[in-house]
């Protein structure tokens, strides 16, 4: 599908009129320490963005307070033009819409591979039992891990693991997929796998918010990059020009640290 | 030398002990389960009864409660629990009391088997769309059992134990009619041993089969 690059061209030429995640000044302390300062930014319907910066720059939180898992202190967050419901059924419904994907997988430790991706359909989507499962093994086919559907998370490599999170998010049909350092918890022969399934949902034009340090997967799949440190966005432009000719001191500075691992 | 057992009904004053326990169990089980939601929930009013609960009934001595069932329940407000004469009246009354008290270590013995499950697993929960009581009832709680086998077979022991209580409102199990052999037959210790071995037969099962389950469902992180 030619979706990516269509969607890239429109993220070069400025007409995203197709907003699908708004986040608007939006403010976030923890205590005294100011871990969200005046936020804006916005994704577009089929977009992928990678964010990336220092440890504590607050993209972890930036990627929670997406879905609510983390509450903002001022600001707004409109998901495809809504804003984010106060805690109740409202937002349940909003958080279906927007996958998430953790460091951890945090696959659902007593259930099998095949009940964590059909919980969802069935106890929020409504669906009937034996079209959930047909659906969810269609997903771990796509994921490869198929083969995997009876066993239990714990007996599943962190690679697998991590590829069934996305299934199990994906079977929500979401409508943004939100990816907090996906392959940071991940042995390095594993982390390809993982990148190549999130590729894949790229190329099928997904609309993505990737928090990850992987340069490879932010040159071939981002549209964007935001650069995050101290609270705050410093940059934000195309991988190509991020990663070759970055402006800021800031992103220099920490583009010299990890390039020279 | 066991003469003097004939004309007293062991086995039926066992059975009732059995009883007892089976319904207060149940009973607790449930009550248990709902007191620990209420701890964990997010509406301060429901936390607040949750906690007040636990900490008045756990510091009251159950022979107290029991007590109660009788003298404040049915001889004062008349409270029967829909039974008409005086042994079920009895008998419900000694299991609601008995729930009552059970209650809340189950609550407790299920809030530490709450905290052990990780963070993580309630956010995944609540990222694909799950209230907070689908949260509970599909994610934390059954995990939560899980770990708590063991904790639980221990209320459940005490429990058993604690049906005793139950022969102070009159309720014709186990350690009424051993009060009364004692009263009436001169072998004194032989009573004892046997009613001791009557109760490891019912509560050594118990925690070995609890114990065997424990490992079976323990969830592998
Ligand atoms: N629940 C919390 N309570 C208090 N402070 C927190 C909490 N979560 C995060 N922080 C702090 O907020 C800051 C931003 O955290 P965040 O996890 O968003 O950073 P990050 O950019 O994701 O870092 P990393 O690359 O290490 O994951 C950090 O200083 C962190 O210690
Ligand atoms: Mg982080």
């Amino acid at each position: 599908m030619p979706v990516r690059d269509d969607a890239k061209d429109a993220r070069d030429d400025g007409r995203y009129a197709d907003a699908l995640v708004v986040l608007r000044n939006v403010d976030k302390h923890f205590g005294a320490l100011h871990v969200l300062r005046s936020i804006d930014l916005t994704v577009g319907r089929g977009e992928v963005v990678v964010v990336i910066g220092p440890s504590g720059g607050g993209k972890s939180t930036l990627c929670r307070a997406i879905n609510r898992l983390e509450t903002v202190d001022s600001g707004e967050i409109l998901i495809d033009g809504r804003p984010l419901p106060a805690e109740g059924r409202e937002l349940a419904a909003l958080r279906a819409d927007v996958g998430m994907v953790f460091q951890s997988f945090n696959l659902f430790a007593h259930k099998t591979v095949l009940e964590n991706v059909t919980l969802g359909q069935v106890k929020v989507r409504k669906k009937d039992k034996r079209a959930a499962e047909r659906r969810a093994r269609e997903l771990l086919d796509r994921v490869g891990v198929a083969s995997q559907a009876d066993k239990y998370p714990a007996q599943l490599s962190g690679g697998q693991q991590q590829r069934v999170a996305i299934a199990r998010a994906l079977a929500m049909e979401p409508k943004v997929m939100l990816f907090d350092e996906p392959t940071s918890a991940l042995d390095p022969e594993m982390i390809n796998e993982v990148l190549e399934v999130m590729q894949q949902l790229a190329r099928e034009g997904m609309t993505m918010v990737v928090v990850t340090h992987e340069m490879g997967f932010a040159r071939s799949a981002a549209h964007r990059v935001v650069f995050m440190a101290d609270g705050r966005i410093v940059e934000e432009t195309t991988p190509d020009q991020f990663f070759s000719n970055p402006r800021s001191d800031r992103a220099k500075d920490f583009l010299s640290k990890i390039l020279h691992h | 030398m066991f003469d003097f057992l004939t004309g007293y009904d062991l086995l039926g004053a066992f059975w009732v002990t059995v009883q007892l326990t089976v319904y207060s169990a149940i009973g607790s089980l449930v009550w248990g389960t709902l007191l620990a939601a209420m701890r964990v929930s997010p509406v301060p009013l429901m936390r607040g009864f949750g906690t007040a609960y636990v900490n008045i009934v756990r510091n009251i001595p159950l022979t107290v409660i029991i007590v109660f069932t009788s003298l404040g329940l049915f001889q004062t407000l008349s409270i029967s629990l829909g039974a008409k004469d005086f042994t079920t009246i009895n008998f419900r009354l000694a299991v609601l009391g008995l729930i009552t008290y059970t209650a809340a270590f189950v609550c407790e013995a299920l809030r530490s088997g709450i905290n052990t499950v990780p963070a993580g697993q309630v956010e995944a929960a609540r990222a694909i769309g799950l209230s907070f009581p689908q949260v509970l009832r599909l994610i934390v709680l059954p995990q939560a059992f899980r770990s708590v086998v063991g904790p639980l077979a221990n209320v459940l022991i005490a429990l058993t134990k604690n049906t005793t209580v139950a022969a102070t409102i009159g309720v014709a199990e186990a350690a009424l009619l051993m009060r009364e052999m004692i009263e009436n037959e001169a072998q004194l210790i032989l009573i004892s041993v046997i009613f001791a071995f009557g109760f490891i037969c019912l509560t050594l099962p118990t925690g070995l089969l609890l114990g065997w389950v424990s490992k079976k469902v323990a969830v592998r992180r």
